[in-house]
């Protein structure tokens, strides 16, 4: 950071020197006309017109200096808060991902930051010029004539007066612009996510009257916004025209009482328009900072938010143990668990889970439609946090592991899960970063994924598109898979991870876990009974409580919503 | 003001300039108004400087005070309209804008609508999004300010370049010269700082989409403890940008100063050339004095004008690309053929009705009616995306009133494909589709899609509440019915458990609902549409197996005699359909009843035993 500030210093010694040189080039130039022409004295003309250019190149080296550092400074300040802004969002937690849209993360990443980058690199020059034009100018205007210079005394803070009062006014409406603007992206931004589910109803003219509405009043309030601004124009020359015949109307009388000649009064008046108009541009400026403090807000939200997970207890264990602790076994405790997303929620998600999972079980889930079963798995590498009771791995609290050690030991693959552009290889060292073919072919061999990739014109670096668009579901969740196996941890979680899969590649899969990864503990979270029905133990979820815990046979016997999901499926094709 | 730099040049200025002029068209009085009220306060601020100085010659020089004041309240009058013709103007300008960025964002969001499904899987969103918010921006800044300024410094252009001409034809030689200079300039400098503002553009492209991908995965970012990885990456693209942009501002910005000191230059050889002149008696003092004010002038509504100049052909540029998209051409509608409700009398005959009665018919543009029934026919349909590749090759499939027709078929197989062309999202590129016995085309298309309820692969859902998002299926809906309806996709019992029940406020496509939840919502916003024929594309697929059942009972009681096509990948979805068809690579390669199909030891007994994978 210091770096920019640095370059933005320069930047405004620059722009200071480039008005000081503006400032004297008319001097000269009165002299050429006063000295020069009137003594005609030619070299005289020459030497000052010569000053003039030299002037005039300093100050174009020092203006192209400004631009330069200028720019590093408003560039180099915008790509240091982004990469503040993306820092801190990736040490979000899920709670805090959830509190804000993906959409809106990325608007505040992207175009809230190139607003205030802009505004800086725009604003540096009138911001540094007008105060030094302004108090350039009144000096010499006081010099000239202090009498006179005073109704700039008048002037000046009338004028301010009316600027604060415009700015004052301004900034609500312009939050109540940006929340307009909100609305109505979030409406095409519906629309055209959702374009099919509005054809099929035909409700094109409900969503454009919708529309229609977010915009007139998003007219309103940017006309009213606008307007406001606006006024900034006529009040800057009311206040210059008062001026100007108040200039000449005490000018006049201070000629007539003989205090002072005719030619400084013209050229007092030129230097009205100086003096106005570098307030009328610092003004200016406030505007574009008004404007963009709307994104400087949004931006700092994210850098404020409260990452709800940290590692400070883990830090504390370290302190008092010498070394951070590692997951040796994946045995898993839920003591008496609750769970709500929010505090001010009423009803719990989870609610007294009491559960036992030994190191290498494996642990099918299976339940209703929200269950809350992957809410339940979700607290084992700490992505919620338990709202009461503890979730223990190896017999400690998972506050006691540093994050990234307790996540490396659990891996989740996860229900909503994402390939990322690059080639599969690329995408299943997201697991381990060195891994060596040959550890990436076996971890696919397990997941079964490597039938297809090798049947893939570029095998293992063929490339996946945005999303990894150009494998099938089924594929997808079976790179998934293999990119946990990779990281070889010590607790295995599948999400949902096979039901594109078909049941037969599927009890591969399973049987591959079971010989290669004995140590392994894996849970299993499934739709169909035939991915489940093998496990140790088998949890049956209803409503976050659990409504019964056993192996197959004996849920089959004794739990009526076990038999309920086994009969709907018995006779169809998933066993 | 922020949108200065980046701008791209139009490709044809003069269409879109055309194109915006029209908009502009429908205020044309008010904008004369505007230009009129403009040139009222331009001429008060150039009579002002002209006057001043016989002010000072015939009254304060001669201590004339009566003729001082009189000269005086004469200005204060004119400087008076000045004033208020700079507020009449740039509030109507405000006002008139503002109304013209409302009307181009009304007619683009109207024509969006219009615009065939194939059209947003050809344009990502991002890209469209930008129509609506980068390019309307530019155009709106430009109408805001740049109009009226660019105007308003013509004018004090000409009228001090006329000055000067007056003042002196041979001094102004050298002032023409150095504005050509600046011309030069300008051009010179734009077309370099153009190539470094592609760059820029690239880089910014690519940060962003780094971005939108990271944040879109980032839970599976924080499962991996891939954050140090990513940072690097971001980290690279980010030093790009900065890089790339520092050089494009840095150009962009130089112009200002160079223009600014090549006018100082200017003044100083305008007043060396000047004094020679003055000296050698072919001008006299008083002239030349007056003309280097003059000169010192023209220097700022010039800057001011090129750089508006910058800003109207960013507007242009983005004004193109939002007529772009409105010239796209609109889903063909060419049917005459129209869905009305039905009263059916005892005796079988049909009487039109205003209500819904749960009978429909096809009403001909002559009056006729035709019973809707749900008979849809594929004869010969041949179909691709592309010209190049077809999806689907000579499909023939009939479906009878009242049945459950299945699709069953790995990805790509065309599943989606074949009921997306039912309900014309795309067109077919050979054969025919009949419905009822009458082509598709012919039916008018809101009525064709009014007549099929759709639940999709992907649930969509709206801002608004729950009871909002599943009521868009029949606006008119009560309470009640919402809630009927609920209960038949089962979703009943988990909205109450919600905070707000029923009002509960849904997020950003619902994205604190569960998929399988989602998935309960868009089948309760089709079963309140009460449609005459159900299409379910995989509208089940995460939803367990047993709220599956619940929902299928109850979703049989409402289509009961009604054709409803079932697409799934799950067979336990499908299974008590009473045809299912087995798709291929386009084709459909088996036919029949469960039953059937798994007698037939083919590629579906392959599936049900698990043998072979879909997808």
């Amino acid at each position: 950071m210091h770096q920019y500030k640095k370059y933005a210093y320069i930047a405004m010694a620059c722009i200071v020197g480039e008005s000081v040189f503006e400032l004297i080039i008319p001097l000269l130039m009165s002299d050429i006309v006063d000295v020069g022409v009137a003594n005609g004295d030619r070299a005289y003309i020459f030497r000052q017109g010569a000053l003039m250019v030299g002037c005039a190149l300093i100050s174009l080296i020092l203006g192209a200096g400004s631009s330069r550092f200028a720019a590093l400074a408003g560039q180099g300040f915008g790509a240091e808060l982004r990469k503040a802004e993306y820092k801190k969002l990736q040490e979000f937690s899920f709670a805090n991902m959830d509190r804000f849209r993906v959409s809106s993360l990325v608007t505040r990443l992207t175009s809230d930051i190139t607003n205030i980058q802009n505004t800086v690199a725009t604003g540096m020059r009138p911001a540094c010029r007008s105060p030094v034009m302004l108090v350039m100018a009144l000096s010499v205007a006081f010099s000239m004539n202090m009498k006179l210079a005073f109704v700039f005394c008048v002037a000046l803070p009338i004028l301010a007066v009316l600027l604060l009062y415009i700015i004052i006014h301004v900034r609500p409406l312009y939050t109540h612009m940006q929340g307009a603007i909100d609305m109505i992206n979030r409406r095409i931004r519906e629309n055209l996510t959702a374009i099919r589910v509005v054809k099929a109803y035909v409700r094109d003219d409900h969503e454009i009257e919708k529309f229609n509405e977010s915009n007139e009043a998003l007219q309103n309030v940017s006309e009213r916004a606008f307007r406001f601004s606006a006024l900034n124009m006529p009040a800057m020359q009311l206040v210059m025209y008062s001026t100007i015949l108040c200039i000449l109307w005490f000018g006049s009388q201070i000629i007539g009482a003989g205090e002072m000649e005719v030619g400084k009064l013209t050229g007092f008046l030129s230097y009205v328009l100086q003096i106005l108009n570098s307030l009328m541009m610092l003004s200016n400026v406030f505007m574009m900072i008004t404007r963009s403090l709307a994104s400087g807000r949004r931006v700092m939200e994210v850098i404020d938010e409260k990452i709800e997970i940290t590692d400070e207890q883990a830090e504390k264990v370290m302190e008092k143990e010498g070394k951070p602790l590692e997951v040796e076994k994946g045995d898993i405790v839920f003591d008496h668990v609750w769970f709500k997303y929010k505090k001010q929620a009423k009803e719990y998600v989870l609610s007294d889970i009491d559960l036992h999972i030994s190191p290498g079980q494996t642990v099918g889930i299976i339940g209703q439609t929200g269950s809350a079963k992957s809410t339940l798995i979700q607290l084992i590498p700490r992505l919620y946090e338990a709202t009461e009771g503890e979730v223990r791995v190896d017999g400690r609290p998972v506050a006691d592991y540093p994050v990234h050690v307790l996540r490396d030991a659990i891996a989740v693959v996860l229900q909503k899960n994402t390939l990322f552009s690059g080639s599969i290889r690329d995408n299943l060292r997201w697991g381990k970063a060195d891994a060596t073919d040959e550890e990436i072919a076996e971890a696919c061999r397990i997941a079964c994924a490597d039938e297809f990739i090798q049947r893939m014109p570029d095998g293992y670096d063929t490339e996946l598109g945005q999303g990894g668009v150009n494998v099938s579901g089924g594929q997808k969740q079976r790179l998934c898979i293999a990119r946990a196996i990779l990281k070889s941890p010590k607790v295995l979680i599948l999400d949902d991870s096979t039901s594109a899969v078909d049941t037969a590649t599927e009890a591969r899969i399973r049987e591959g876990l079971a010989h290669k990864l004995p140590h392994m503990t894996k849970i299993i979270i499934a739709q169909r009974i035939s991915s489940v029905m093998h496990a140790d133990q088998i949890v049956v979820l209803s409503e976050g409580r659990i409504h019964a815990i056993g192996d197959h046979q004996t849920l089959l016997k004794t739990d009526e919503i076990y038999q309920d999901i086994y009969n709907s499926q018995k006779e169809g094709a998933m066993l | 003001m922020a949108r200065y730099f980046g701008y791209k040049r139009p490709k044809d200025t003069k269409k879109a300039l055309k194109a915006l002029l029209h908009y502009l068209g429908f205020h044309k009085w008010m904008l004369l108004l505007v230009i009129l009220l403009i040139i009222i306060s331009t001429g008060a601020n150039i009579t002002g400087t002209y006057l001043l100085k016989p002010v000072i010659n015939n009254y304060i020089i001669p201590g004339d005070i009566p003729g001082l004041i009189r000269t005086l309240i004469l200005m204060g009058i004119m400087y008076g309209c000045g004033v208020a013709a700079t507020y009449g103007y740039t509030q109507l300008m405000v006002h008139t804008s503002q109304k013209v960025i409302r009307e181009i964002r009304r007619d683009l969001f109207k024509h969006m609508q219009k615009l065939p499904v194939g059209y947003f899987d050809s344009h990502t969103h991002g890209e469209l999004m930008s129509r609506f918010t980068n390019d309307v921006d530019t155009v709106q800044e430009a109408l805001n300010n740049s109009f009226s300024l660019m105007i308003q410094s013509f004018l004090m252009l000409t009228g001090t370049v006329s000055m000067l001409v007056v003042l002196s034809i041979r001094l102004s030689v050298i002032v023409f010269a150095f504005l050509i200079l600046m011309i030069l300039f300008i051009k010179y400098n734009g077309k370099r700082s153009k190539a470094y503002f592609n760059r820029q553009q690239e880089c910014l492209g690519h940060i962003n989409g780094f971005v939108e991908e990271m944040v879109a995965g980032q839970k599976v970012e924080k499962v991996f403890n891939h954050e140090a990885e990513d940072f690097e990456e971001f980290c690279r693209r980010n030093e790009e940008l900065r890089k790339a942009s520092t050089s494009a501002l840095t150009y962009a910005s130089m112009t200002i100063p160079t223009i600014v000191s090549l006018s100082y230059i200017n003044y100083a050889v305008s007043a060396c050339v000047g004094g020679m002149f003055a000296i050698s008696g072919l001008v006299d003092l008083g002239t030349l004095a007056s003309y280097l004010v003059y000169v010192r002038q023209s220097a700022m509504p010039f800057n001011q004008f090129t750089q508006q100049v910058n800003f109207i052909l960013a507007a242009l540029s983005g004004a193109e690309r939002i007529f772009e998209m409105m010239d796209e051409p609109a889903e063909v509608d060419e049917g005459q053929i129209k869905l009305t409700n039905v009263h059916i009398s005892k005796d079988g005959s049909q009487t039109v009705c205003e209500h819904y009665t749960g009978d429909f018919a096809w009403q001909l543009p002559e009056g006729q009616l035709i019973p809707l029934k749900g008979d849809v026919r594929f004869k010969n349909v041949t179909f691709g995306y592309t010209p190049e590749k077809t999806i689907l090759h000579d499909i023939s499939l009939y479906a009878k009133p009242g049945q459950k027709i299945a699709f069953v078929g790995s990805t790509g197989a065309g599943k989606t494909t074949i009921i997306q062309l039912i309900n014309r999202f795309y067109e077919v590129t050979d054969g025919e589709i009949t419905y009822d016995g009458i082509d598709v085309r012919d039916i008018k298309k809101d009525d064709l899609r009014r007549s099929l309820s759709m639940v999709i692969q992907d649930t969509h859902l709206f801002t608004g509440t729950i009871a909002d998002n599943i009521r868009y299926g029949r606006l008119d809906a009560t309470d009640e019915e919402v809630e009927a309806a609920a209960k038949v996709a089962n979703a009943d019992s988990f909205i109450r458990r919600l905070p707000d029940g029923y009002q509960t406020m849904l997020h950003s496509d619902g994205s604190n609902l569960s998929q399988g939840q989602r998935q309960l919502l868009s089948i309760a916003r089709a079963a309140i549409s009460r449609p005459p024929v159900l299409i379910l594309d995989e509208a089940t697929s995460s939803i367990d197996t047993r709220t599956e059942r619940l929902i299928e009972k109850g979703m049989d009681a409402l289509m009961n005699n009604r054709t409803v096509f079932v697409i799934a990948h799950r067979l336990s979805t499908v299974r008590n359909s009473k045809a299912i068809l087995v798709l291929e690579q386009g084709e459909i390669i088996e036919r029949g009843s469960h039953d059937e199909l798994v007698d037939q030891k083919g590629r579906y007994y392959q599936l049900y035993t698990g043998q072979f994978e879909l997808e």
